[in-house]
């Protein structure tokens, strides 16, 4: 009788079971899902950036005849216009330009650290994650920098209408524009900022564990890629960062 | 730093490495930041020059996320499940940059 029975033929497509469908390991897709998460969150940022800046009068003079006031909106490269050692210059956009730079540069030895990886050159992922370390934490250091000068402020500040001035930014008030301008800066770019350190801090644990070998006994170095997706997630967001705030 | 004599290492050759292509990629990612000073400083700020630069933008957003992330060499599926969500994205920040306009303009004529 038994013999008799048509067995159910087992189900071989591709959302059937008993294979992987996205053929990435389980570890690279979960950050390739926290990283979609992470970008609502810097996408929700950016938005209201720029719900915000709709929702202020936009300065609509000469660039030449810009000034500082609370009225509008300021244009981005008559505020970021400093460059370390170099006081009292006008220089736009420069020094956002140089982390910039330092950042696809450090995002370029990530990918070379991850291709050593698969060639299971162990020399070569510590050399180009040391790169990458040296890079991030450039960048950090940059942007400490920029922070220390936007919160001191310019010589001149900016002068009230009662004839007082107000010199650099807090949460509450800033001689560069609405408080919204020098609070959306704070946020974004400090946001950004903890993912960079969050990337050094990451980079350094798999720097240790590649010089103590433990991913050549493992027999793969696929750590590095899923730290490399999140430091390559760090400059994707930098570059929008950079457009939306800095060029636009 | 290391010892260069690792004794659990396996014997095998290590292959050469292949960066032509991360050096390609960055070169382009170079020459279109390049692109957006040029436009920074040569052309006057308007919709205009804001719509190159977010089209740069999109560029350089496709070179790292396809080449640097090596989203491009993934399956049709993992691609989609990336980039639907990021359309969503896109389309409640135009949405929301034009309620921005539409509530300055109302409180400043309410205000007249």
């Amino acid at each position: 009788m038994s013999t008799s029975t048509t067995l159910e033929e087992p189900k071989t497509g591709t959302w059937d079971g008993g294979n992987e469908p996205l053929k990435a390991s389980y570890g690279k897709l979960m950050m390739w899902f926290f990283l979609l998460s992470d970008a609502f969150t810097f996408g929700a940022l950016l938005i209201v950036y720029g719900l915000s800046r709709h929702a202020h009068l936009p300065y609509t003079g000469k660039p030449e005849d810009f000034s500082f006031s609370t009225e509008y909106w300021p244009i981005p490269e008559k505020v970021y216009n400093a460059f370390p050692g170099l006081h009292g210059m006008d220089l736009p956009l420069a020094f956002v330009a140089l982390m910039t730079m330092i950042l696809i540069l450090s995002s370029v030895t990530m990918v070379l650290a991850v291709e050593a990886g698969h060639r299971m050159d162990k020399n070569d992922v510590q050399k180009w994650l040391l790169w990458t370390i040296l890079f991030g934490t450039t960048f950090l250091g940059c942007q400490a920098w920029e922070w220390a000068h936007f919160i001191t402020g310019t010589d001149e500040g900016m002068i009230l209408a009662d004839g007082s001035r107000v010199f650099g930014a807090n949460l509450t008030v800033n001689q560069y524009g609405p408080p919204l301008f020098a609070d959306l800066f704070f946020f974004i770019t400090g946001f950004h900022g903890t993912h960079v350190l969050s990337g050094v801090v990451l980079l350094v644990m798999i720097f240790i564990n590649t010089v103590n070998g433990v991913y050549h006994k493992r027999g793969h170095y696929e750590m590095v890629e899923k730290v490399g997706l999140y430091w390559h997630f760090v400059d994707l967001v930098w570059v929008f960062v950079f457009t939306f705030f800095y060029l636009i | 730093m290391a010892t260069h004599h690792d004794h659990d290492l396996p014997a095998g050759e290590i292959p050469k490495p292949q960066t032509k292509a991360i050096w390609k990629t960055f070169f382009i990612l170079v020459g279109l930041t390049a692109v957006e000073f040029a436009f920074a400083f040569a052309m006057e700020a308007g919709t205009a020059r804001n719509a190159i630069f977010i089209i740069l933008t999109i560029f350089k957003a496709f070179y790292i996320v396809a080449e640097f992330m090596h989203l491009k060499h993934e399956t049709k599926g993992l691609i989609w499940a990336v980039l639907l969500p990021m359309a969503l994205v896109a389309w409640l920040m135009v949405a929301l940059i034009s309620e921005g306009s539409y509530y300055f303009e109302s409180i400043t004529n309410y205000f007249k």
